[in-house]
């Protein structure tokens, strides 16, 4: 409570209704041009299937517009506001460079029907974007088509599938942590796989014995996110290697959590055999509220012929085109070739930072975690001691002796002007506090952090319906979600 | 590097704090064999204006400045200011999923506003967060279907987008479910001959396309009493989200998969573009993504949080809808400003402008050429028919920088010489009028053509 004022203050919010709360019949935000081609009569040109009204869509001018979406906009935290410490989503700086060039007339403007020749601009920017992750993830080739991570977890599995199917066998099932994202047990559901868990040792780790034990001719493949939720390199990732491959099964890589290894390290030469990266994490698209994500996978030659069709390649004139005839792909997983405007805005970070830079990146962000952890030891339960990379993850332990649980926690941060953590997850550790900074937080920055969360531990042990009733600042306060689920309104309707 | 907000000093102020003498301690837990110990392979760091100049150079490589008739799934349509303006604002652009509602109401309610215009503009009780995209929001919109009726075949009518169903048969695969498609007749609309005769027991859901890739407008209501006469869903994928201005939504339909691209969105090479899946309220629990619902706080004040999360991955693992996570929210935010510049009555008028292009193009095609599918209505598609190869059309248009229609053969190869056009509101007159004309000349030339203008390469 007595450091509550160094990072946030109270502020005036507007109150805005819905947007059908202000509609009334004659006003109009837009205006089209005059004509230039014959009127038609829409009943003679389309009988029974002319719409005879529109429901209750709005009718609003432009004024009204601007405000309404900018005082929503203002109920919301972001980045560009502060630390935005979610872990395993990796809330990182999106630099406004790359939303500039991505609106470039020819780039935003692009047909994906256009003819090749005059798409030589797009189809380099695919190239070049490829080649750039190619390298960085030490594999061998790259889709691009996945719209997101779980996307391209899906793509990942079909081609895991192919791959088996072109031995003879597609197997069985799908080995997977007892930490990893919800994504990985639901993609293997999707591609006709079963799922069987993996725990993990008491550092947190695969147990390699277990692997080894579980490890069989029926399992495809495992999916493993390294550095995992913890935030813990898998250590012993050769030996996990070497106990998939030695019975024909392949190691899947999670790529959530890239940010911990670019220019470090690259997962091609550890042992992976495919993985995706998330662009909206590691390379700094917008999340955007939500998306849009793009998830491209990388994978090692072997699985080459079964990347999704088209593929760019360079055409015999030096040009570039797209390759349909792949009679061995996994087919199409999306229309077109994927989110583009995710790809221009991505290699538009990699440029920006080039070898250097990136390499820096993933020290900051490992050495923004480490500061953290220490800055909290002692506040908060670490229940795996192991190192950290790029994120840490403690527990309310300490805290749910007086009744205060991880989400009561995040909730009172929110008072102190930051962004929650991720709560709850993963589901390996009871009470999870799960924080990673990433590289874009000034030291500054993660003293407030640091000194709130301290502050918060105090409040706990002083004066627990602080947290309990938290949040105090914002404009609603711990929303009713059981009636939203019991009795769902997902739409609005007329009085 | 100019991301990075940190002097010399901090680096080290900070490895002192933490106890460790240099950085190369915190990598420790990775074995040295597998360290990168050189430089990755990629460009040099570039300062801004180089980043800006190349990507420049890029552009002026694709296509800048040129009229299109393309369409066929993603159409180039007037992008009011404001919704870039909007977007751009760091509170939208720069937060992550409302999970937690207290701090992202702006994005919650937008979605809130989003679901409910999609509900009224395709006539449907419910629509989710949004897809992926069109073709990804179909494939899910039959694995839905699947899922509620507990049956494992789908019939999918041609006429559906080509990579809709390309990606849907790439799904299929490895769900035990099986797929027939059905034809189209004379008037460009699913024959509902072949439709009866392909539908069993075992069928989950018709999917068809409306209006369809040829931008002719499917007879929902017949389609729709062949599906539930033998206990199937309807399932109607709509590419082209102008339509419902003008055209009548699927009501009878049991879910609707969309496109929404058309409102608002950037054709950009293909995508990021916005799926949306809308039903009946009763089949809400079995609907994929994120949805976001009314309720109240602790003091009774109304506000907006993500609801039914039971359906989704990170509670439900591999018993999940669906493995979506990251959809395209602030794609869905600029469809849903969109969506609020022209309202109840511009939606209307625009595709009036539209229809009126298109139906004036096909008039004028129809004095040269032959122009597929009359005997039913079509909004701002249509195909045309030529005695001169597509691409000869096309490579003679490129030098008027106008992009001529999507040849078919690839997709459709017994259409001979056909290519799908698209007119919205953006096409002059005039721009048709060269088109017309030049399809014509070539027509007439196309014997003494050389073989290599034609771009053979099939797209």
């Amino acid at each position: 409570m007595k450091h509550m004022t160094r990072k946030a203050t109270r502020h005036v919010s507007q109150n805005e209704g819905l947007i059908f709360e202000k509609s009334s019949a004659g006003k109009a935000a837009w205006k089209l041009p005059p004509l230039d081609v014959p009127e038609v009569d829409v009943k003679q040109a389309l009988g029974d299937s002319a719409r005879k009204d529109l429901g209750n869509m709005p009718e609003v001018s432009e004024i009204e517009i601007i405000r309404h979406f900018t005082r929503l906009s203002t109920w919301n935290y972001a980045i560009d506001l502060g630390m935005y410490p979610l872990g395993s989503c990796t809330m990182k700086y999106n630099p406004r460079v790359n939303e500039v060039v991505a609106r470039l007339d020819g780039l935003a403007n692009g047909h994906p029907y256009q003819p090749e020749k005059i798409s030589q601009g797009a189809l380099r920017i695919l190239k070049t974007l490829s080649e750039c992750l190619i390298e960085i993830t030490g594999m061998d080739a790259i889709t691009l088509q996945p719209a997101a991570g779980a996307h391209g977890e899906l793509t990942g599995l079909l081609m895991v599938r192919a791959h088996h199917h072109s031995k003879g066998h597609p197997r069985k099932k799908i080995l997977i942590p007892d930490s990893a994202h919800g994504t990985n047990p639901a993609t293997a559901a999707t591609v006709g796989y079963a799922v069987e868990n993996l725990k993990s040792n008491s550092q947190g780790m695969v147990d390699v014995g277990a692997l080894a034990a579980q490890m069989n001719e029926d399992v495809a493949a495992l999916m493993l996110t390294n550095p995992n939720t913890l935030g813990v390199f898998e250590q012993e990732i050769h030996k996990i290697a070497d106990i998939m491959h030695a019975r024909g099964g392949l190691l899947y890589m999670d790529g959530a959590n890239m940010n911990a290894l670019v220019g470090k390290v690259r997962p091609g030469d550890f042992g992976v055999d495919l993985m995706h990266l998330n662009l909206h994490k590691t390379f700094s698209t917008p999340h955007g509220g939500g998306g849009p994500g793009s998830g491209p996978v990388a994978v090692k030659q072997f699985l080459e012929p079964f990347l999704p069709k088209p593929v760019v390649i360079t055409k015999p004139d030096a040009t570039l085109g797209f390759e349909y005839n792949r009679p061995q792909s996994v087919g199409r997983v999306r229309a077109f070739y994927g989110n583009f405007g995710m790809f221009v805005r991505a290699l538009a970070y990699i440029f920006a930072n080039g070898p250097d830079g990136l390499r820096q990146t993933t020290e900051d962000a490992v050495l923004n975690s480490n500061y953290i952890r220490k800055g909290l030891e002692g506040s908060y339960d670490l229940p795996y001691s192991t190192p950290s990379m790029h994120e840490v993850v403690f527990s309310d332990k300490l805290q749910a002796k007086k009744g205060v649980r991880t989400m009561d926690i995040a909730k009172r941060l929110i008072d102190y002007g930051f962004h929650p953590y991720t709560t709850a997850f993963p589901l390996i550790v009871p009470g999870a506090l799960m924080i990673e900074p990433t590289e874009s937080e000034s030291r500054e920055e993660m003293d407030l952090f640091i000194e709130a969360m301290r502050s918060i531990a105090e409040e706990v042990n002083e004066d627990p319906q602080l947290a309990l009733n938290a949040p105090h600042s914002t404009r609603v306060s711990r929303l009713d979600e059981v009636t939203a689920a019991r009795k769902p309104i997902l739409r609005w309707k007329p009085q | 590097m100019r991301y990075l907000p940190k002097s010399p000093a901090d680096r080290d102020a900070i490895l002192k704090a933490i106890g460790a003498r240099s950085i190369d301690d915190l990598f420790a837990p990775i074995p040295a064999e597998y360290r990168l110990n050189r430089d990755l392979r990629i460009p040099r760091q570039m300062a801004e204006s180089e980043i800006v100049d190349w990507f420049r150079a890029r552009s002026r490589e694709n296509g800048d400045a040129y009229t299109s008739f393309l369409g066929a799934g993603a159409y180039f349509h007037y992008r009011p200011v404001v919704i870039d303006a909007l977007i751009s604002r760091g509170e939208f652009l720069t937060a992550y999923t409302p999970y937690q509602a207290e701090v992202s109401q702006g994005t919650l309610q937008s979605i809130f506003e989003f679901q409910t215009m999609i509900s009224e503009l395709t006539g449907m009780e419910v629509a989710n967060a949004s897809m992926y995209d069109g073709s990804t929001a179909a494939t899910e919109a039959v694995m839905m279907a699947v899922r509620l009726t507990g049956r494992h075949s789908a019939v999918i009518a041609r006429s559906v987008h080509p990579e809709y169903q390309e990606v849907l048969s790439t799904y299929a695969r490895h769900q035990g479910l099986a797929l027939t498609t059905v034809g189209f007749g004379d008037d460009g609309r699913i024959d509902l001959k072949q439709l009866q005769q392909a539908i069993t027991p075992q069928t989950a859901c018709v999917l068809i396309q409306s209006p369809n890739f040829f931008g002719t407008i499917e007879d929902q209501s017949a389609v729709a009493e062949i599906a539930h006469k033998n206990g199937a869903m309807l399932v109607v994928s709509i590419a082209e989200a102008v339509s419902l201005g003008i055209v009548e939504p699927p009501r009878q339909a049991d879910i609707v998969a969309m496109e929404a691209q058309s409102f608002g969105v950037p054709l950009g090479f293909g995508g990021p573009y916005c799926g949306v899946i809308a039903t009946r309220d009763q089949y809400v629990r079995q609907m994929p993504g994120r949805l976001v619902g009314q309720t109240t706080d602790r003091n009774g004040k109304r506000g907006f949080v993500l609801t039914l999360a039971t359906r989704e991955q990170h509670i439900r693992r591999e018993k999940a809808t669906s493995n979506i996570c990251t959809n395209q929210a602030l794609v869905a935010l600029m469809v849903n400003i969109f969506m609020t510049v022209y309202g109840k009555v511009g939606l209307r008028e625009l595709a009036k402008q539209n229809l009126a292009k298109a139906i004036y193009a096909t008039q004028e095609f129809s004095r040269h050429a032959k122009v597929l599918f009359p005997g039913a209505p079509r909004f701002n598609e249509f195909v045309v028919q030529t005695t001169a190869d597509p691409y000869a059309i096309n490579n003679r248009l490129l030098e008027h920088t106008i992009i001529g229609g999507l040849p078919l053969k690839k997709f459709y190869p017994e259409l001979g010489n056909a290519a799908l056009w698209c007119c919205t509101e953006i096409i002059h007159r005039s721009a048709i009028d060269t088109a017309v004309r030049v399809a014509a000349e070539t027509a007439s030339a196309s014997k003494s053509l050389p073989e290599t203008d034609v771009e053979e390469v099939a797209r």
